[in-house]
């Protein structure tokens, strides 16, 4: 049986055949989708440069089968900003020098997007530490993180009050 | 990869009826996905569950306890409110697992189901009695964090599952839909010890699948004194080196009733009745709680080289009393489980 399955991928409808059960949600977009932003580290779930939101939530793309998501809402790092207006998490990692060689940063973003959205974490620092925790950084880039977490987390508090005036 | 046929039913008994020896059943894919791509695993049929109705439910039951549905995913359960407050070690457990991302993908059966994290079973290279019968077991060799309890000579891998921990203390019931009917099995009697036969890790027979899982009345009892403590190589991120879920229902000073289970000690999340019944009763100090660890990991011996995880299971466990004994936090701590945990966050390492 070769599955097809039907997305709606960073706001677009898709249509996708797959001829292989095997395929990654990670493989599907970068060899086959042409979205190659969203990184391959481990491929074993162990070090989070392949987050993406999976209908709002954050999860591993090199776990998660193709062949589960239809129907399914996917974002990736492509899908975030406006045009040239930057999503305000990916404003704050430039701000506060959140990343070194880069190579960690589109997971570390959709995984700061999506802790932000759980909102659990607020502006307490060791609870942001903690909520980003599956991301690894080779560089080690995890303060300047931190800080653009809390500041996007702040600046999306803000956006809230301001919806419910 | 080796290929397999998938297939996504939609109701339990499409499900079962599909199921055929060689086949896996498919949850939020955060250990059966990884252990395909080593060749660790290799069903023939990959079945995904995550479309099958009413699994995926938290109930608060009219006789009291919970009845948590197999497809809850680890964060949903984690976070629930009413969990946290009647429950909080199996909150503080889950949330000490994983990531925030594996969470959010991980099932409740799954996590039950997990197989262990020995290096040697993961990689088909390597010999592994558990992978393939009789085969040998590399680990003997080479093994530093294996286990100290209930270990054989054919297998002394370790029990990964942070959430089962707690479940075994508070004497979860495990809920079954199989092609025989329905059964329920005790969490006491659902993890299986190697012996001789490593590669029968539970009690669930072929075919059979978890629906549920339910906490009975009296666990709520344990909600003021309850803790989970993790030691780990890193501060989160990590599988447990020892852990421990300790529960006290204490009245009028002393101590009514204790729960302790250990884990990552032994093939099954180790629950310790001694210490338990050496805790009733007694008014809860230092010198009552040295002497419960001490009766914990009395039976325990060393597998390999590591008998400094009998020591180290050993603090852990009166550390685990000691907060217990202090109360449950109001809120979760910012580092659940965690020795460093603060209940505010702190700028310690900002
Ligand atoms: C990098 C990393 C770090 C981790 N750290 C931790 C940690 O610190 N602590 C911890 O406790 N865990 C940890 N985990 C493990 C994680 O908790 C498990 O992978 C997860 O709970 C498995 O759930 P799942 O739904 O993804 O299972 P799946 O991968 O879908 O399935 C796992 C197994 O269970 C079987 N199964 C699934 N559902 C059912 C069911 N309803 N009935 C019967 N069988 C079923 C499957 O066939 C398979 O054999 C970690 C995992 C990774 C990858
Ligand atoms: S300890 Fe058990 S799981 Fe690990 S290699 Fe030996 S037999 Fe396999
Ligand atoms: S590539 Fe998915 S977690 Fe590392
Ligand atoms: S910026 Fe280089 S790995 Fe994070």
């Amino acid at each position: 049986m070769s599955p097809s399955i039907s997305l709606t991928l960073n706001g677009a409808k898709r249509d996708v055949a797959l001829d292989d059960p095997r395929v990654t949600l990670l493989d599907l977009l970068r060899e086959r989708l042409a979205l190659p932003g969203t990184k391959k580290g481990c491929d074993r779930g162990q070090c989070g440069a392949c987050t993406v939101l999976v209908n709002g939530r954050r999860v591993n793309s090199c776990l998660t089968l193709a062949a589960t998501l239809d129907g399914a809402e996917i974002t990736t790092i492509e899908g975030l900003a406006a045009g040239d207006d930057l999503h305000p998490v990916q404003a704050a990692f430039i701000e506060n020098d959140a990343f070194q060689c880069g190579y960690c940063t589109p997971g570390q973003i959709m995984s700061a997007v999506g802790l932000i959205a759980e909102d659990r974490a607020g502006e307490d620092l060791e609870r942001i530490r903690e909520g980003m925790s599956g991301n690894i950084c080779r560089c080690a880039a995890y303060h300047g993180i931190t800080l653009a977490v809390r500041q996007a987390t702040r600046g999306s508090a803000g956006i809230k009050k301001d919806d419910a005036a | 990869m080796k290929r397999f046929e998938f297939i996504q039913p939609t109701s339990l008994d499409e499900a079962l009826a599909a199921w055929e020896p060689g086949a896996a059943w498919l949850g939020g894919g955060t250990n059966l996905v990884d252990l395909m791509k080593t060749g660790a695993m290799q069903p023939v049929k990959v079945i995904d569950i995550t479309r099958l109705p009413g699994l995926a439910e938290i109930e608060t039951l009219a006789e009291g306890g919970v009845r948590i549905g197999a497809l809850v995913r680890n964060s949903d359960l984690a976070n629930d409110a009413d969990i946290a407050s009647r429950f909080p070690m199996v909150s503080e457990a889950l949330l000490a697992g994983a990531s925030g991302q594996l969470r959010n993908a991980a099932t409740v059966g799954g996590n039950l189901m997990q197989r262990t994290r020995c290096a040697y079973f993961q990689d088909p290279q390597a010999a592994c009695n558990r992978r393939d019968p009789g085969a040998g077991c590399d680990a003997r060799e080479a093994g530093a964090g294996q286990a100290v309890l209930g270990w054989s000579e054919i297998c002394i891998a370790t029990n990964p599952s942070d959430f089962c921990v707690p479940l075994a203390a508070l004497d979860a019931i495990v809920e079954v839909r199989g092609p025989d009917g329905a059964r329920e099995i005790p969490m006491a009697e659902f993890h299986l010890l190697p012996g001789d036969t490593p590669e029968r890790e539970t009690a669930l027979s072929p075919g059979e699948l978890i629906v549920a899982l339910r906490l009975p009345p009296e666990a709520e009892g344990f909600a003021a004194n309850a803790r989970y403590l993790k030691v780990r190589d890193r501060t989160s991120y990590a599988f447990a080196m020892t852990s421990a879920a300790a529960a006290l229902r204490i009245e009028n000073g002393r101590i009514a009733e204790a729960r302790l289970a250990l884990g990552a000690v032994a093939a099954t999340p180790w629950r310790v009745t001694e210490a338990e019944a050496l805790l009733a009763g007694q008014t809860p100090d230092a010198a009552l709680f040295a002497r419960a660890a001490e009766a914990a990991l009395a039976g325990a011996t060393p597998s390999g080289d590591n008998a400094w995880k009998i020591d180290l299971a050993r603090r852990t466990a009166i550390r685990a009393l000691e907060m217990a004994a202090a109360g449950t936090p109001a809120q979760m701590p910012a580092l659940p489980a965690s020795p460093f945990g603060s209940t505010a966050g702190d700028l310690a390492h900002a």
